[in-house]
């Protein structure tokens, strides 16, 4: 218990030095508001991510539909902040519901298909998503909703993904989260183990889908406008990308292959033409040399840090 | 009082009768066994009463309840089962393998998982200390860090029966948990078997094609073919029991008398 709570405080004087430094950066102007845009966006990818990564990677239940998710996520806090002028706490939280609750919908038939049938139908309620927002005159249609407030700033971004990360991290290390990898790993003997997997996958989805809005959430306010183009399925596959990448199954792995990708993406911005090119490559390179993942279902955890010899657990107890 | 009672239970595949009006009693506290040759609808049996088959006609009663069609629902009843082509969760640790089975009686919410309050830290704190001793009395507790996968076969079989036993389980079917061992193994796990039911006070019901082992641990046996029950007694009637041995050494005999039967009734 004692360790526990000393890990914990380790935890957050760390999580407090990096969100101090960068902050005293960008308020000091060394890191100009490029950076400040490119930060911000790879903490916003980094919850996407992470989320995804609850569905696709912990439960086993391939999605191609998190950029629907996202947009509802987006356009529900736009509309409350700028359409109602209500606060911005109020609409992430409401953004993220709204998605939890598509989730939801969208989870409980979808979710009796597996594998490919599975990934067909949620790319395809992505797309409904997207041509309902589309169709929508109230927001904006297809050209979008423009003059949304930019809220989002590294303060925010970097503590709701804080919270995004350590509640599915949370979630995983629980009975309720090693009944989401059960399913993942064998749906017949976790049902026989008393398993309901339909509800534990809805449960996945909703809570992935949750974050997914959150994350929309960030995004509508970091860029002043939204259109429902930016949410098609190649921002999907984007996100599906970065979780492949960082390995199916490791929290550590998406935070790292969102970090990377975003700054990848980034660097390579005065090279138009190269872009995908160098993008395209550099993910057969890697998926060439660690076709799990760059992190594989390994995490990064203080224990094994310190104890480098012991044989650690996947789901020990920090 | 029986535990478990299957009444004239029949199940159709297509135009296939893969059973045939099965019936069955288990006492409870029984070690009873399940054989037949291949194909004699002995897992159907097993996937009927975990309720992954409907089954046609007939029904299945377990301590005073019929069983659901959910087989989630079915464990919380209190059964549980190993499977015959093991099935566990390779990638996993043998400890957490054995905690996913422990789910069903978790200590804390959903809510207290998130934030992992104290609930949750002494929830887990308990489900650790309780996995880790069944693993011990399985002789797996060595290994329970190391990933389900890499353990060797006889343990691997073992662990199954750890797992289904963390459900707490009222009966406990295992299809075929000899299959693949040694006879040494198999000594052991009929060992472990007669263990387990008296220290965890449960019912037994098991399928094997190793009859050395069937008729040395169970008391009472079903011999089924082509998926009726053809014989019901204790492992010594069965021994003796004509059609049971035609069942497993081939009908050449009965099918001579039939056609001296026809003929001479011709």
């Amino acid at each position: 218990m004692k360790q526990i709570l000393k890990n914990r405080l380790l935890i957050f004087i760390g999580l407090f030095a990096i969100y101090g430094i960068i902050q005293i950066l960008l308020s000091t102007s060394i890191l100009n508001d490029y950076y400040e845009i490119n930060i911000v966006l790879m903490g916003i990818n980094i919850i996407l991510a992470v989320s995804l990564n609850l569905i696709n990677g912990f439960t086993g239940q391939f999605s191609l539909g998190h950029a629907g998710f996202m947009s509802i996520g987006a356009y529900t806090s736009a509309i409350i902040t700028y359409k109602l002028g209500l606060p911005f706490p109020l609409a992430i939280l409401v953004g993220g519901i709204a998605a939890g609750i598509a989730g939801i919908l969208i989870g409980i038939p979808s979710l009796r298909l597996k594998g490919d049938y599975l990934a067909i139908t949620t790319l395809g309620f992505g797309e409904i998503i997207r041509v309902i927002f589309l169709n929508t005159e109230y927001v904006g249609g297809a050209s979008g909703l423009s003059g949304i407030p930019k809220y989002t700033n590294w303060t925010w971004v970097f503590w709701m993904a804080v919270i995004t990360i350590v509640l599915i991290r949370n979630f995983i290390n629980s009975s309720y989260g090693r009944c989401c990898v059960a399913i993942r790993e064998d749906e017949t003997a976790a049902e026989s183990m008393g398993i309901n997997t339909t509800f534990y996958k809805t449960l996945a989805f909703t809570i992935g889908a949750f974050f997914a809005g959150i994350g929309g959430a960030l995004y509508a306010h970091n860029f002043y406008i939204i259109q429902p183009e930016t949410f098609n399925f190649m921002k999907s596959f984007d996100i599906l990308t970065m979780v492949v990448l960082g390995g199916l199954g490791s929290i550590t792995g998406s935070i790292l292959s969102a970090i990377f990708l975003t700054f990848v993406y980034a660097v390579l911005q005065d090279y138009a033409a190269l872009r995908m090119v160098i993008y395209s490559l550099l993910l057969i390179v890697v998926m060439l040399f660690r076709p799990e993942g760059l992190m594989g279902t390994k995490e990064f955890s203080l224990k094994k840090l310190f104890k480098k010899g012991e044989k650690s657990n996947e789901f020990t107890l920090n | 009082m029986s535990l478990l009672s299957i009444k004239d239970l029949s199940i159709d595949f297509g135009g296939i009768r893969a059973l045939i009006d099965v019936n069955i009693e288990l006492e409870k506290g029984s070690l009873t066994g399940l054989i037949g040759p291949n194909g004699a609808g002995k897992s159907t049996v097993f996937n009927i009463i975990t309720g992954i088959y409907k089954p046609t006609s007939g029904k299945v009663i377990f301590d005073g309840k019929s069983i659901s069609q959910k087989p989630y629902n079915n464990t919380k009843l209190g059964i549980a089962r190993t499977f015959q082509n093991i099935r566990l969760f390779k990638n996993l640790t043998v400890l957490d393998n054995v905690k996913i089975a422990q789910h069903i009686h978790v200590q804390y919410g959903l809510f207290s998982s998130f934030l992992q309050y104290k609930k949750y830290l002494d929830g887990e704190k308990s489900q650790n200390i309780e996995a880790m001793n069944l693993l011990k009395i399985f002789n797996l507790d060595k290994h329970a860090y190391n990933l389900a996968k890499n353990l060797p076969y006889g343990e691997q079989r073992r662990l199954e029966i750890a797992r289904a036993l963390a459900t707490k389980p009222k009966l406990l079917l295992l299809d075929e948990p000899a299959a693949g061992m040694n006879p040494q193994e198999t000594k052991e796990l009929t060992d472990t078997i007669r263990f387990i039911r008296d220290k965890f006070d449960i019912t037994i019901l098991l399928i094997e094609h190793d009859m050395s082992l069937v008729m040395d641990l169970c008391e009472d046996i079903y011999v089924m073919n082509y998926g009726k029950i053809i014989a019901h007694g204790t492992p010594d009637e069965i021994k003796r029991n004509p059609e049971v041995i035609a069942a497993y050494l081939g009908e050449e005999d009965i099918d001579e008398k039939e056609i001296l039967s026809i003929e001479g009734g011709a």
